[in-house]
């Protein structure tokens, strides 16, 4: 952990679904301008948590603080406007819409002006969304809509940002491609909470990597255990 | 039916209701894309402005005009913080009972107001000169038949100019393509959604002030007629999309003016049974919509 205040910071939060806990008694610490992980088999709790954060999802019990201030009750837009960012699973891009649209889209949630440089910064960063700026999202690649709902994200620019598993269903390639942009986003000092199923390259990627199971934090990886498969596997399985 | 028997004067009617169908299809479209919510009650908004333009008819008329727009934005917003609301989240079949019974509420508390001068109807005379005929072409039309099919053409362009190139017109395309992920990405469900109230009440009180030049009588039942078949419209054109429940409106006015016209004046009788069976015709044909794209899956309705 950081001495510095943390960005984000869950206490003992519990998740709910009709009685059911999804999340329980979660508590974890982002310090700003890190890259954590949270990792875990499906059903650990990982989306819910991002969720909760989100304000999609009502927290039984416990507290979500974003730079110390609670998120509890907040609604998603809210919460999207005090800075928070997700990039859902599944992209989740407007098929529709323009690229430039989406990105638009995302300009929603910015507190301040700028949009217009930051629309330019974002094309900057993805020139192949550049270069599709007017043609239908619902045509881009899986990995360019990956892409895309990354931009979207950042164009509000996020204090914080969430991604829910951005690297479900993409081929191997593409897969490479989006933790390359992860680091790049990194090092523009934006902090991050990356939920992914790709255990080794998040462990290896992020500063600090939570381990989730059954809704509850298991244990807390850094990037040396990264190749060591043994502890990998003891903290997936333990 | 041999085509000769439309002439220009039927087929500018059928246009000029066609137009008037569609604004109301839009307004109905508006809110559905934004609260999934069918608004049985819309009707009772034109009729609302309706009263309005009839107890404000020895006002001058820009004044009865505004004050039809004002009368009804103000029920429209009330009905949406007072029962819309509250009923965000719920399942459509809720949401349409409770626009039932808010349709039959509003008649009986205008029943209550009209009949305070011992009669049922109210006649608007604001407009009224709007009826009269001007020759174009050739062809006799009337003022206000101009009018609808203008205003249809011009506020069709308008909505399309705002939802396609401004800030908050992408918010409400967003919002009605999927709401979650918009509010996600900071947009704010209560503006959004209040924009689409305040512009489906926009609307309503236009076509009150077109319907009311073409109907001056108003009754407690105003509007609820061509609410059904509008709505009617909007299913056959496809609701899960705007411009296809526009042209469902427009659709449907423009087959019913259409067969009003070339049906024999002591058969007009026939028109609802012609008209209803040629929808059920297209939706066993086209259960997605007539104009919405095939193979695109229905979206649910009740």
């Amino acid at each position: 952990m950081t001495e510095r205040r943390p960005l984000l910071e869950l206490r003992s939060v519990e998740v709910r679904y009709g009685g059911v806990p999804a999340v329980r008694g979660l508590s974890l610490e982002v310090a700003p301008g890190e890259l954590v992980g949270l990792i875990g088999p499906n059903g650990a709790g990982k989306s819910t948590t991002l969720h909760a954060i989100m304000g999609v999802v009502p927290v039984a019990t416990g507290e979500i603080l974003v730079d110390g201030a609670s998120l509890l009750g907040r609604p998603p837009e809210t919460v999207a406007r005090s800075g928070v960012a997700l990039v859902p699973e599944g992209r989740r891009v407007f098929a529709d819409f323009s690229v430039e649209e989406n990105l638009r889209l995302g300009l929603a949630a910015r507190r301040n002006g700028g949009g217009i440089e930051a629309l330019r910064e974002a094309f900057d960063l993805f020139p192949a969304l550049a270069e599709s700026r007017r043609r239908p999202a619902g045509v881009l690649s899986g990995g360019q809509q990956q892409q895309l709902a990354i931009a979207r994200a950042l164009v509000a620019g996020p204090r914080l940002l969430l991604l829910d598993e951005p690297s479900l269903g993409l081929a191997p390639a593409v897969v490479d491609s989006v933790f390359e942009t992860l680091d790049r986003v990194r090092e523009r000092g934006v902090t991050v909470l990356l939920v992914e199923q790709r255990a080794q390259r998040t462990v290896a990627l992020a500063d600090r990597t939570y381990v989730l199971a059954n809704g509850g934090l298991r244990a807390t990886l850094t990037p040396a255990d990264a190749s060591d498969t043994r502890r990998l596997v003891a903290a997936y399985l333990a | 039916m041999p085509l000769a028997v439309v002439d220009a004067q039927t087929l500018v009617d059928s246009v000029a209701l066609g137009a008037v169908y569609a604004l109301m299809a839009v307004g109905i479209g508006l809110v559905f894309g934004v609260l999934r919510l069918v608004n049985f009650a819309y009707g009772q908004l034109v009729m609302a402005g309706a009263y309005t333009l009839a107890f404000t008819s020895h006002f001058h008329p820009a004044v009865s005009i505004a004050a039809c727009f004002a009368v009804v934005i103000a029920l429209s917003t009330a009905i949406d913080l007072a029962v819309f609301r509250p009923l965000r989240g719920q399942s459509p079949a809720v949401m349409l009972v409770t626009t039932f019974a808010l349709a039959f509420l509003l008649q009986a508390v205008a029943r209550i107001v009209d009949v305070r001068d011992g009669t049922i109807g109210e006649p608007v005379r604001v407009v009224g000169r709007l009826n009269r005929a001007v020759d174009v072409a050739g062809v006799n039309v009337r003022q206000v038949t101009i009018l609808a099919i203008v205003l249809g053409v011009v506020m069709l362009g308008l909505l399309a100019l705002l939802l396609g190139r401004t800030t908050i017109g992408l918010h409400m395309r967003a919002a009605a393509a999927d709401f979650r992920t918009a509010r996600l990405l900071g947009v704010r469900s209560d503006r959004v959604i209040g924009f689409a109230v305040f512009l489906s009440a926009v609307l309503a009180a236009l076509v009150a002030v077109v319907l009311t030049v073409r109907r001056p009588l108003v009754t407690p039942a105003y509007g609820l007629q061509e609410t059904i078949v509008v709505l009617v419209g909007v299913v056959v054109g496809g609701l899960d999309r705007l411009w296809t429940a526009t042209l469902g409106g427009f659709a449907i006015g423009f087959a019913t003016g259409l067969i009003n016209g070339v049906l024999p004046t002591d058969k007009t009788i026939f028109l609802p049974t012609a008209v209803f069976t040629l929808v059920i015709l297209v939706l066993l044909l086209r259960p997605g919509g007539l104009f919405a794209p095939r193979g695109a899956a229905t979206v649910e309705r009740v």
